[in-house]
């Protein structure tokens, strides 16, 4: 069990959450070009290592997360919100 | 083999008979037995038959690695195969049999197989069996299939029960601070100094009684010391679990449990699980796991009446079962002359090889004064006897090999290889064991993670430093300071002779390495001699380690083998992976109650009771119940949804549509994002109307539809569909908190806010107006078509109107909050029974839908753009959004991409079934030009319909000649492709 | 290489099973070959026999960083199959199962593949429809096999499923492939080593390609812990470490994704079930055979996580077992023996790469998803082919990196540009 520590919530069982995906994309504009779409939707970097994904806390706070994650491990470096507001004013709570 | 119990001996309760049944017959045992030791009291030898050769097998351990004494119990529909029962704890009546064996283990018709055994080396069943014998000759597979039957027939330990189990499991979680893994010296202690230092700790035993290797002592020192360990843990408030495995160790501390809770009661409690399975997320956790005793590989090592030595030392000690009256006992070190010496003090001719050349004096005077006759440079060359032993021919040490030597007549042999830690469940984490050559064992390497091995888990032999190391291992978990160093492994007086297997130049003997799976030392050989050298590939080409001890037994040998065969070191040849579990687990216990109709959870309407009270039949529908169909009395399905849907059609209908996914999305920029995310333009949507939207994927592709409702300025009410609800609500949070998050909105799922019926017909109106407070606020000009508005239901109800259709008819959406469901009802259904109406479900709602053409998820099927679903005038030219860009990828503009058509049977009397591949009659083969996802008997044209996709759409096949092809149902229809919208194309009827 | 046969069985186990040679040599690398392929697996052995085989080309090297075949051929739960119904994955699966079924007499090593029928349960009409559609595609191309059975014939044949009352998404019927089975994994690896190796092909075991030269639009060399390796021609059949190859010559992205399976086998029972059976309703997703020594060997959906550890976590585990005991309530008081987990080459529709690469002398083989196992055959027929003849067959025309941008679909799930939902 991989053990996430939500910003909202707490430590929390992985069983709570779902995976999102590559947390690094760039997503383009709506009006970009097919093939920045395509850079964006279909490629992957797949790191072997640490990498920084998205995870939604679906069964909880309904917060998206950036987690920093070894994929080789499970080793969690780091969460916080994805929503850079909300990163900010939990950075501050804390 | 002479068992004998012995008086007031051991930690059986001789006061406490049980009675219990093995193959048939009625014997007995006592409280504080397993059943091995009650077989053995009973001088009962064979217990099992090997897997391949169907040798006989008794009792070779005391303990999990068990790999003779397998057994099945129980019976009907609680019989349980593969029962070790070394393991199990006697109960009153105990129900045992023998298994893998006709007529029964102890004369099994089997055991022929073993004249063949020459021929069954290992891997021989990848050269043969493919063709005809001798040469293999034929093709395909029918040949192998027949050979198969029998193979799989003599191939199985046990049989499981067909019949559904009875009993009932739990799932239950835990924290703790520091989890202790096995309650031996060292496990004891740990715990004890963990709950000491103020943790919260949890510490688990797989027996039934606490103290490991204390339970094995004759001393009334260990039992003392045990018992005042336990009392001291049960103060500190530690949590103490016995019958309780861990079975494995995943991610950040989380260790699986199974806890047996009522496995050994002879009645079955109603009201307690049979097992538990834990989840327990620990901070750090301490691996007492002991050590499990090998033997070596010599002729007919597996022959009831051979066992370890320690196990004859639990037997005696634990069970007051002395095992033999005339024992050889055989060693490599020193851990076995306590054994041998009480065995021979317990009145048993005792014999004692060491294949050391040398014994050390202490152990040379404790065998002496016991009465046992030591003999060094010896070691058992081939046991005598098939269901017992009878005696064993004796090899001597030559050089650096052996020569065989004299006979020894006795009933009883013990072998003591050495010892092998239980490094399984650190193995889980993937650490690699490390070899130690001095020790002639793998001990644990040391893992990153806050897991420490404690005591003989960690090559520690000798009591005290076992009981040191489980207080040193946790001090160092913990971070105290000065906590001293890890005794280091091993601290016997005499080094341990690596001896693997005892053979002699020129003589045949069949000796096993995995005893349970029938893998011999010349099975190693083979596969060495056909390149499996790896050990992945010996495991896998041999079997060994593959049985249901997992390797514990014989991993070791197997590999010293092979080593031996390449001429290398152990570590250089490798070590297998262990995975879990430690032990098998039942998977009645994984599932816990997540079975039969709680498998997964039923999400019901705020109407569900109504409908159900109203004669509803229920689909599945995702997870949901939702009402099918209403029969009426005596109707089939068919005949009750034509008859909804034609009176939907002729007056009104009313249909329980609560679980579409209702998402509220509100804020300033609401309309802004609803405008990215949707094909079609929100920007503008005026308030109080409600608008169709289609959303794609990133892709292109579609990935919802519904309507949105604009309630005021920054307040819309999102609908999709009920398959969708949950993925679309997820996307929404995504694209805003990740990619969006400038966009001031936010989005609440309130689907389980609200029920909501659609009512539709020509009557429609009218009838919901009488259960309105004002009635004239949905006349046409106050509520136009796609108009949405709160209203006032009678009996002060509020609610929400929308003036959609999916039936094509006037048809109106009404939302109340979800405890008013079934009031709504209550004030609705007499309306519209009154105006002649009727409650209509899915099948109905998909006649009414597929004559309009509308698109559902059947049609959607994760592979449609815009266009081929025919709703490329939803998709704006003059703005952006999800999915606009990718869907300009050449393949999307392909003129002969399948677009969404119409289906008619030629002869209008036919029917035709979804499911069909659309095919130019000329060519009624391949991928076909098309598909149909849904038909219906259509009551409003009076012939069965479709809707399906058709290359290029309808207009192309205008006039030609079209077979939908459903081979699989034995159908072929000659069919016309026209336009989706079947019926009232210009939807003059939902305008009125 | 000795003949496989009951007579040399039965000569050998006369003589001490003395006339038995290595299945497989233990060459040292050579400087050069014509071909190198990259992964030991079950596609890359198959591509190396096809190679020699139909191709001619026996100056051929397989890198295996490890033991061949210790990947997901020996991880996977053994079920073979041709039920995929998108254009291109159709015919390459059923070609593939055509090479399954004569696979043993081919190789001469019994791969035991077992003809026992893969029977998907459905639980509603429209589950009925929607898989009549793709059993239609294959009456209609070639595959006489394909059946929709009722609730009738099903309970007939397998009757201690759970037909109710107390099953949560009864079920209605199943739709059949009669041909499909399971066969022994490792053998399929093993026989394929022999089979290449005995046409001259070296298999070079515990050889890890650390870097990879590149002169311009070339590969040059590999450089392996065994040395500096060069060939011809490249091919990369690596599954779920493609993404770390691909990125050694510099290529950048693939459309690739790696995650993890779990399997799972019980305790070795006597006959309990004689076919494959799959279940996969109400978010759960489910397949369980027996294996010939009579263990329970199962599995069900991704860990749903990316992850490049063989090892899985306890969630999946619980999900697995409930399925199992939903669909076979008898299963309670069997006993798991072993679960393990493989990484899994998840591509963006699900779908596989059997195809050329930007670098003129480099071919790719990966994102074999679920279908890896069954695939192997085809596989090692197809890129063999790719690789000699330079140009891709009709068959694996769309199966290559490009296809996103031009918006081929052969998504067979519909489930869209997210790897972990194609399980």
């Amino acid at each position: 069990m991989i053990r996430i520590n939500c910003p909202f919530c707490g430590e929390r069982d992985h069983s709570e959450f779902t995976y999102g995906g590559d947390g690094t994309i760039d997503y383009p504009a709506l009006d970009a070009s097919i093939e920045d779409w395509h850079e964006a939707v279909f490629q992957r970097e797949n790191i072997r290592g640490m990498q920084t994904e998205t995870w939604h806390h679906v069964n909880g706070c309904r917060a998206w997360l950036l987690v920093e994650r070894d994929t080789m491990t499970h080793e969690i470096r780091s969460v916080r919100a994805a929503h850079p507001g909300m990163a900010k004013v939990l950075e501050k709570a804390i | 083999m002479t068992a004998i119990r012995l008086e007031k001996r051991g930690r059986i309760d001789p006061n406490s008979p049980l009675t219990f049944t093995w193959d048939g017959k009625k014997l007995a045992g006592y409280e504080g037995d397993t059943l091995a030791s009650a077989l053995l009291a009973n001088n009962e030898q064979v217990l099992g038959r090997s897997f391949k050769y169907h040798r006989p097998r008794g009792i070779m351990s005391a303990g999990v690695e068990e790999s003779g004494a397998i057994v099945s119990i129980g019976e009907g529909n609680r019989h349980e195969a593969n029962v070790k029962a070394t393991t199990l704890e006697l109960y009153e009546g105990l129900v045992a049999n023998g298994q893998n064996a006709w007529p029964n283990v102890r004369t099994d018709v089997g055991a022929i197989n073993g004249l063949f055994s020459r021929f069954f080396s290992a891997g021989f069943y990848y050269k043969t069996f493919m063709g005809l014998p001798p040469f293999e000759w034929g093709s395909g597979t029918w040949l192998w299939m027949q050979y198969e039957k029998l193979i799989r027939k003599a191939a199985g330990m046990g049989t499981a029960s067909r019949e559904p189990d009875p009993d009932c499991y739990d799932h239950a979680h835990a924290f703790c601070d520091v989890l202790v893994v096995g309650s031996g010296p060292a496990g004891l202690h740990a715990a004890h100094s963990a709950a000491k230092a103020g943790k919260d700790v949890i510490l688990v035993e797989q027996d039934f009684e606490l103290g490991g290797d204390y339970l094995n002592q004759m001393s009334g020192e260990a039992e003392s010391k045990r018992v005042s360990l336990i009392k001291a843990l049960e103060k500190a408030g530690a949590h103490i679990m016995t019958r309780t495995t861990a079975f494995g160790l995943y991610d950040y501390g989380t260790a699986g449990l199974l806890e047996r809770v009522t496995d050994h009661h002879s009645i079955k409690s109603k009201f307690q699980p049979r097992q538990r399975f834990w989840t327990v997320r620990a901070g750090a956790t301490i691996l007492a796991t002991g050590a499990l005793e090998r033997t070596f590989a010599f002729g007919n090592n597996d022959r009831p009446g051979i066992m370890t030595v320690s196990s004859a030392k639990t037997y005696l000690n634990r069970y007051g079962v002395l095992a033999g009256r005339r024992i050889v006992v055989s060693t490599n070190n020193d851990s076995a002359y306590s054994t041998a010496a009480e065995l021979a003090a317990a009145g048993a001719h005792t014999v004692f090889l060491d294949a050391r050349e040398s014994t050390n004096k202490a152990n040379t005077s404790m065998l002496e004064s016991a009465g046992a006759e030591l003999r060094n440079g010896f070691a058992p060359l081939e046991a005598a006897g098939s269901k017992g032993i009878h005696g064993v021919q004796l090899a001597s040490v030559d050089g650096k090999g052996w020569r065989a030597s004299e006979y020894e007549s006795c009933d009883l042999l013990l072998v003591s290889g050495g010892w092998s830690p239980v490094v399984n469940l650190l193995s889980h984490r993937g650490v690699k064991p490390v070899w130690n050559a001095e020790q002639a064992c793998f001990v644990p390497a040391k893992s990153d993670e806050a897991i420490a091995m404690a005591g003989s888990a960690a090559g520690i032999w000798d009591t005290a430093r076992c009981e040191q190391s489980g207080e040193i291992a946790v001090k160092q978990l913990l971070g105290s300071e000065n906590t001293g160093s890890l005794p280091k492994p091993g601290d016997l007086k005499s080094k341990i002779k690596p001896v693997y297997e005892i053979s002699v130049p020129g003589k045949k003997i069949k000796s096993f390495v995995d005893p349970q799976h029938d893998v011999t030392a010349d099975d190693i050989r083979l596969a060495h001699q056909e390149g499996f050298v790896s050990v992945e590939h010996l495991k896998r080409y041999t079997t060994l380690g593959m049985a249901t001890d997992q390797g514990k037994v014989g991993n070791v040998i197997g590999l010293a083998l092979m080593a031996d065969a390449l001429g290398k070191e152990i570590p250089e040849v490798g070590t297998t992976t262990f995975r879990p579990p430690y032990t098998p687990v039942s998977i009645g216990a994984l599932t816990g109650r997540n079975t039969g109709t709680h498998f997964k959870p039923l999400r019901r309407t705020p109407m569900h009771e109504w409908n159900l009270r109203n004669n509803a039949v229920m689909t599945d529908a995702g997870l949901w119940h939702r009402p099918w169909y209403f029969p009426a009395k005596g109707e089939t399905i068919s005949e009750a949804y034509v008859r909804e849907a034609t009176i939907s059609r002729q007056t009104v209908g009313i249909c329980d549509v609560s679980s579409l996914g209702k998402i509220a999305v509100q804020g300033p920029d609401a309309s802004e994002f609803l405008n990215r995310i949707y094909t079609n333009a929100f920007a503008k949507l005026a308030i109080g109307k409600a608008r169709y939207g289609i959303m794609l994927r990133d892709d292109g592709i579609v990935l919802d539809d519904g309507t949105t409702w604009r309630l005021s300025e920054n307040d819309f009410l999102m609908t999709t569909t009920t398959a969708h609800a949950g993925k679309v609500m997820v996307w929404l949070e995504e694209l805003l908190q990740v990619r969006w998050p400038d966009l001031k909105v936010h989005v609440t799922s309130v689907s389980d806010q609200w029920g909501a019926v659609s009512i539709a017909g020509p009557k429609a109106r009218d009838t919901i107006a009488t259960c309105l407070e004002n009635a004239n606020s949905i006349s046409a000009e106050n509520l136009p078509f796609m108009g949405v508005k709160p209203i006032r239901l009678k009996g002060e109800i509020d609610g929400l109107i929308a003036r959609i259709s999916f039936s094509g008819e006037l048809a109106y959406e009404v939302y109340v909050p979800a405890g008013y469901g079934d009031a709504m009802m209550d004030l609705l259904w007499p309306a519209v029974k009154a105006a002649g109406g009727c409650l209509y479900g899915l099948e109905a709602l998909g006649a009414l839908r597929i004559e309009k053409g509308h698109v559902t998820g059947a049609e959607l099927d994760g592979r449609v753009s815009i266009d081929d679903a025919g709703l490329g005038s939803m998709a704006s030219k003059k703005k952006s959004y999800i999915g606009s860009s990718l869907q300009q990828r050449p393949e999307f503009l392909r003129e002969d991409r399948p677009r969404l058509v119409g289906i008619f049977p030629k002869d209008r009397k036919q029917t035709f079934n979804g499911g069909s591949i659309l095919c130019r009659s000329e060519k009624v083969s391949g991928h076909g030009d098309g598909w149909i996802t849904a038909v219906t008997h259509s009551p409003a044209l009076g012939h069965w319909i479709g809707i399906g996709y058709m290359s290029g759409g309808h207009e192309l096949w205008t006039g030609k000649n079209v077979i939908a092809a459903d081979p699989v149902r034995d159908s072929e229809v000659e069919v016309e492709i026209v336009s989706p919208h079947m019926f009232d194309a210009k939807g003059e009827r939902m305008h009125d | 290489m000795t003949r496989f046969s009951a007579w040399n069985v039965f000569v050998n186990g006369l003589t001490g099973q003395k006339g038995w040679a290595r299945q497989w040599r233990d060459p040292e690398p050579k400087k050069k070959y014509d071909v190198v392929i990259v992964g030991g697996g079950l596609h890359g052995l198959a591509t190396a026999y096809y190679l020699a085989k139909n191709h001619g080309i026996k100056n051929v090297a397989i890198l295996e960083k490890g033991w061949l075949g210790g990947g997901n051929a020996g991880r996977n739960t053994t079920i073979v199959r041709s039920n995929y119904a998108r254009p291109g994955n159709r015919e390459f699966y059923e070609h593939s199962l055509r090479l399954w079924e004569n696979l043993s007499h081919e190789l001469n090593y019994n791969v035991m593949f077992s003809q026992r029928h893969h029977v998907a349960l459905l639980h509603s009409p429209a589950a009925i429809d929607a898989a009549a559609r793709n059993y239609n595609i294959f009456r209609l191309t070639g595959t006489p096999d394909a059946e929709i059975w009722d609730l009738e014939k099903l309970m007939g044949t397998i009757p201690h499923l759970n037909y109710g009352p107390n099953a949560r998404f009864p079920i209605m019927g199943a739709a059949v492939q009669k041909r499909a089975g399971t066969a022994r994994h490792d053998a399929v690896a093993w026989g394929y080593a022999r089979g290449a190796d005995s046409l001259g092909v070296d298999i070079i075991q515990n050889c890890e390609v650390t870097s990879v030269k590149r002169n311009k639009g070339k590969v040059v060399s590999l450089q392996t812990s065994r040395g500096v390796i060069e060939g011809n021609k490249i091919g990369f059949a690596v599954a779920g470490n493609t993404s770390r190859l691909w990125q050694m010559t510099g290529l950048g992205k693939l459309p690739i994704e790696t995650h993890k399976l779990q399997a799972f086998v019980s305790e070795p029972l006597k006959p309990l079930l004689d076919h494959v059976v799959v279940f996969g309703i109400g978010g759960a997703h489910f397949y369980i055979s027996q294996s010939d020594k009579g263990g329970m060997v199962f599995g069900g959906d991704l860990d749903w996580y990316k992850s490049y550890a063989q090892r899985g976590n306890l969630p999946i585990v619980q999900d697995v077992a409930e399925a199992a005991m939903s669909i076979l309530p008898c299963l309670g008081r069997v006993r798991l023996l072993r679960h393990w987990s493989g990484v899994m080459d998840m591509s963006m529709d699900g779908s596989h790469f059997i195809c050329k690469t930007p670098l003129d002398n480099l071919y790719l083989n990966a994102g074999w998803n679920y279908g890896g196992f069954k695939a192997s055959p085809g596989s090692g027929w197809y890129f063999a082919d790719l690789i000699a003849n330079d140009r891709p067959d009709p068959v694996i025309e769309n199966h290559d990196l490009k296809r996103f941008e031009r918006g081929v679909n052969i998504d067979e799930r519909g489930a869209g540009p997210d790897p972990k939902l194609h399980g």
